[in-house]
Order: structure tokens, then sequence, then C-alpha cells
């Protein structure tokens, strides 16, 4: 039992990054149907904007803060100077603009920070809790809490405000809600802010438990978007879904399976998933347009 | 790619002036050439070994040079990559023509490049930590570096004393975590170790508390063993700690004999042991340990020139340098050939990384005595007597 349990916590922190990064990719998706390969950029933002300016002397709520707001400006000038120019292009090209917005970011902060690998102290020591013989890391609970706020967060604002009604409109049919008069631009650049803050409270977040680096956003964009797959792209819900299965999958692949195999155990529950349901536990059937 | 006959012929008129331009200077130049993984992945091992090798090379020009030489170093970045850093090498010999090669961060660029320099009969120390390197041994590649052979043993050695012989490992499938747990694997019989459970996690995994777990919950396991490199190592320590597992000795290796694996894993690295060059501990060796005088020299020059900590790595180009350097004084030529035989006869040359005893059989020439095993305590690193 209590390993059971200590299997099912690495899973859910884990797997709650995953989901963030996955809902930044949803969010990004629904809006321009891009997939955001800088996404995982966005995370090594928070978690190391956080570490220098807190190294600073900044204290670290509002080192966090910073770290939020640089993350978004990013965002905003890649939707400004990268996505927008090239409006009409098809959503491929778009895509690849976003790897190389992503190795861009990489090497800046190769320069503007450094290669080293760096840690924040947890918020609330690190002392580990004890849940029925299980070693927890309270900076889990942080994890875990701040996910589900951003989760209801989201939640509230696509559902009961006007502005995400326009992101969900856009999301269903561009054409149509640029009729009905929505700024379709706006909610892309909205869309990438969003995203943005999203993966930085990820990156701050994990940081105290994971370590960061300007090259930790790659394997995260990877894993966010396999759990993207999973959930089905474009659906919130499966991004988080998708998400908490994927960090359980690999926690409990390595702990009764092999350790050695737990990427590749993972990604043949993903495959068989998607060979059943090619749009994702939660994906919306997609129907093509002539 | 065609080659302009234009092009070509400019070429020529380059290397004519270069020759011409030579006798202008008193006493001619050698050319080392250097091809490092400055940037990419393992620039934290690319750098300080560009700047090591740059800082002394400078040093001994400015000291009169070698065997009436200055010495012109040339040096290209790879970026980690094995592709480029072949490409670089052939320029080395072809183009510029060096004498020698100090360089190859990593095993797997030195290992692409040895071809080129064993065809080319260039002598070639590498600074990477494979012991495919130097095993078996090519008559014109030497190496710098301890391997990882060498730290499974000096681990073992120390498991031995404190009679513990029923061990657990996690390694890194990194090539340098898959290397080590291969050779610890095949090493462990002899000093009588059995290796009861195996875990692995991958280089970017950010939580390794289900395979330690395992280890845990395995019956009869007195110690566990890390091999592992970047931060990996530093995130299985913490949750090591938080798992409470810290009443089992916990072993790290060389890959992470840096302060910042220190500040990484925080109070969880405490009582943590792992194998390291003397340089790591320049100011903590006794004043008659003979790497003394060498580790505290380099530190103090490589610290106050270049102003960030001293690492391993930049010891290695330290030393890669200086059996060059000394190999060519002993020649009094540098001829490739000559020098090359020179640097097969190193015999006691004190360099940071270890004492270096050279032969036709042996191109590494280091042997156990060249690690120390350290213990993390109070946040930093303290030798650990034999004994104890």
């Amino acid at each position: 039992m209590a390993e059971f349990l200590q299997f099912l916590f690495s899973g859910l922190t884990v797997g709650a990054v995953y989901a963030l990064v996955a809902l930044g990719f949803t969010l990004i998706y629904n809006a321009s149907d891009v997939v955001n390969f800088a996404q995982g950029e966005f995370v090594m933002l928070g978690g190391m904007v956080t570490v220098f300016t807190a190294a600073a002397g900044v204290p670290l709520p509002l080192a966090a803060l910073i770290a939020i707001c640089t993350a978004v400006a990013v965002g905003l000038l890649l939707h400004r100077f990268a996505i927008e120019p090239a409006r009409g292009a098809s959503a491929v090209t778009l895509i690849i603009i976003t790897i190389g917005a992503s190795i861009l970011l990489r090497g800046l902060a190769q320069i503007v920070f450094d290669k080293q690998f760096h840690k924040l102290p947890p918020f609330t020591g690190d002392t580990p809790i004890d849940v029925f013989g299980a070693a927890v890391q309270p900076q889990t609970f942080w994890v875990l809490g701040g996910t589900a706020l951003v989760v209801v967060a989201l939640y509230l604002f696509l559902e009961k405000t006007v502005l995400g009604k326009a992101v969900l409109a856009t999301a269903a049919n561009r054409l149509a809600a640029r009729l009905v008069g929505i700024n379709t631009s706006l909610i892309m650049a909205l869309a990438f802010g969003g995203s943005a803050a999203i993966g930085a409270i990820a990156g701050i977040l994990i940081t105290p438990i994971t370590l960061t680096s300007y090259d930790i956003g790659t394997l995260l964009a990877l894993k966010g978007f396999a759990a993207a797959m999973l959930g089905g792209m474009g659906s919130p819900l499966g991004a988080v879904a998708g998400g908490l299965l994927l960090g359980l999958l690999e926690a409990f692949g390595a702990g009764y399976i092999s350790s050695t195999y737990k990427d590749a155990f993972a990604f043949l529950v993903i495959l068989f998933v998607l060979f059943a349901a090619p749009n994702g536990l939660f994906g919306r059937r997609m129907v093509e347009r002539v | 790619m065609k080659s302009l006959p234009g092009a070509k012929s400019l070429l020529a008129f380059g290397a004519m002036a270069v020759g011409l331009s030579q006798p202008v200077l008193a006493q001619g130049t050698v050319k080392i050439g250097s091809v490092l993984s400055v940037t990419g992945p393992a620039s934290f091992l690319g750098e300080p070994e560009d700047k090591t090798l740059r800082m002394y090379v400078e040093r001994i020009n400015a000291s009169g040079g070698v065997a009436g030489k200055k010495i012109e170093l040339v040096i290209y970045d790879d970026g980690g990559d094995a592709n480029k850093a072949r490409t670089f090498a052939t320029r080395l010999v072809e183009d510029d023509k060096v004498v020698a090669m100090v360089g190859g961060t990593t095993t797997g660029t030195t290992m692409a490049m040895i071809p080129v320099f064993e065809d080319a009969q260039i002598p070639f120390i590498s600074l990477a930590g494979g012991i495919e390197v130097v095993e078996p041994v090519r008559k014109f590649v030497f190496k710098t570096p301890h391997t990882d052979k060498m730290a499974c043993e000096k681990i073992f050695e120390d498991l031995k004393r404190r009679n513990l012989t029923k061990i657990g490992m996690i390694s890194g499938t990194d090539g340098f975590g898959a290397s080590m747990r291969a050779q610890c694997v095949k090493v462990a019989p002899t000093y009588g170790l059995e290796i009861l459970t195996e875990e692995s996690y991958g280089p970017r995994d950010s939580d390794m508390t289900a395979q330690l777990t395992k280890i845990k919950n395995a019956a009869g396991v007195q110690a566990v063993v890390n091999p592992g490199f970047g931060q990996g190592p530093a995130i299985v320590t913490r949750n090591y700690a938080q798992l409470g597992m810290t009443g089992t000795p916990f072993y790290q290796s060389h890959g992470v004999a840096s302060k910042s694996f220190i500040e990484l894993a925080g109070q969880a690295a405490e009582g943590v042991r792992l194998p390291a060059a003397a340089l790591l501990v320049a100011d903590k060796l006794p004043e008659n340990d003979p790497q003394k005088k060498v580790v505290t020299e380099y530190t103090k020059a490589y610290e106050s020139t270049i102003k960030q900590p001293v690492s391993t790595f930049g010891g290695h180009a330290y030393d890669g340098l200086f059996i060059l350097v000394e190999a060519m004084k002993r020649a009094n030529s540098t001829d490739a050939k000559k020098v090359r035989d020179e640097i097969e006869k190193t015999k006691g040359f004190v360099g940071t990384g270890g004492i270096v005893n050279m032969s036709a059989t042996d191109h590494l020439g280091l042997d156990l005595s060249a690690f120390r095993m350290l213990e993390i305590k109070g946040g930093d690193w303290a030798l650990v007597q034999s004994g104890s």
C-alpha cells in the first residue's frame, strides 16, 4: 500500500506538470490550429527567471510574478513577430516557426542566463510528509494544488466570461467567429499570452522538485505534446487527463514493471489508445471540411 | 562542391604568404590543434577546457615557448557533434597541419576523430572519460581523464573496506551512466560484491522515487551506487533523502564531482560519498601530498584569471597540454613521431588528475591513487581517511 501510494504521488506530480504543458498546447491549438513547440520554453522561462530574480534578492512571490510576466511578454512577442506576420501560412509552416522560436529561446537563455542547473527552495520546507507510509515532498502538494487552480481558473474563464466564450468560438470556427465580430487576432494573442503564463506557472511550481536549466523545455514539450494527443488535442479536459495518465503510467511502469522500459511502456499505451480512438480520449471527432 | 581554380590559387598564395612570414618571427611556431565542445550539451566540460588551454598556451609563450618555438593554438568548437568534430579534425590535419592535438571533449567526439589522427600519424591526447579511447591501445591516441572503470573500482574498494557486499544500483541511461554501469557490473565480482537490484532513469527524468522505492523494498541492500551525470544524480540524492533512505550508505560517481552538485542536492547530499580527482579538494590535501603543489597552483591560476570555480574538466586539459609540452621538451623537437614516442615515455608526470606513468600498453597511465574518496560533510567535501 505504501509502495502503491509512493508511485501514485510520484506519478501525479510529474503528471500534473505534463498536464499544464498540455493545457498550454491546447489553448494555442484551439485558437490557431498551431501546435506551439515553444511551449516547453515557457516552462523553462518560468523557472529560470524566478531563479535569477530571486538570486538578485527579489522575494520569491515577486520573483515568480516577474517570471510569469516575462513569459507572457515573450509569448506575446512570439505571436506578434513570428506568428502574426505569417498569418496566411498553413498550420505546418506555423508549427515549424514555433520550433524555430523554441531553438532561439533556448539559445538566448543560454546566453542571458547560463548553462548550469539551478534550484529554487521549496515553498514550504522540504521535510517529507508521511501519507500512509509514503514519503511525499510538501512541494508535491503545491504542484497538485497549483495545477488544480489553473485548471479551475481556465474553466471559469472559458465558460463564464465573454472573452472566454470568444476563445471557444474562435476554436469552433474561426471564420464564423470573425463574422460575428470577434477579433480573432486578439484572441490568438490572448491564447499565446495565456499559455505562456500557464507554462511559466508550471515551471515555477516544479523547479524546487526537478531543478531547471536552459534546455529543460525540450523534453517537457515532448511529453506535454504526447499528453495532449492522448487526451485529445484541443480538449482542455483531455489535456489534464492525458497529462496525469502519462505521469501515472511512467511511475507505475517504473515501479511495477521496469524502469528501463518505463518510457517505452508509456508510449506503447499511448499508441494503443490512439489506435482505438484516433482523436484521443476526449478529442472531438474531426470533420473534414471540403 | 567544385573548387574554383581562382579560390585555390588564392589559398595557395595565402599559404605562401604565411610561409614567407614565418622567418620574420624570431623562433617560428609550433601548431597545436584542439577540437572541443565549447557550446552544446557538453559545454560545461568544453568551456573550462577551452579557457584552460588558452590561458596556459599564453603563459608558455610568455616564458619562451617550447623547444625554442612559440605555440600557436588552433581551437575549433564542435558543439558536441561527432560529425562536426571529425570535419574539424580533418581540417586540423590537412589545412592547419598541426603537430599534435589536445582535445576531444566527449567520448563520442573523440571516437569520431581517432581515425583521422591515426591515419595522419599525429599524436592525439583526448580529454574524454570513456575507457574505449585507450582500450585497445592505439599508437597515436592518449588520454588524461580517469575512466569510469576506475571510479567503480574506487567505490567498490571503499565498500569492501566497510564490509558492505550487497548493493543496489540506480544508473542514468545517458552515455556516461550506461557506460559506467556496464563497467561496474563487470568489476563487481572481482571485489566480491553482489548487485541485488538494478534500476535506471532517463537523463531528463524529474522524479526517481518510484525506482528508489523498489531499491528500498529490496531485502538486504547494504549500499546504493548511482552512476550518473548532470542533474539526474542530484534529483536521485534528494529523492533518496525524501524516502528516508539515508541510513544506507550512498555513493555517487565522479560525474557529479563539482560544487554545483552539493548546491543542487542541498541537505540531502550530506554523507554521500564519491570518488573524485585531487583537484576538487586542493586546499584540503595534506602538505606532503605529491599533487598538492600542482593542484593548488592550477586552482589559483584558473580562478584568478577566469574568475570561475575550478573544475576537474579544465584540469584534464591542463594535464593534456603539459604532457605534450614536456614530451616536446624532452624530444627537443616538434616532429609528430618523435613527440609521440616521448608522450608514451611519460613517467612520474604530476598532473591535476593524478600521477601519470604511461607505457606502450597503457596510454592513460593513472592508477587508483588518482582518485580520492570524498564524503560530503557540512555542505563541503571532506577526504575520507582510509580505514573509516
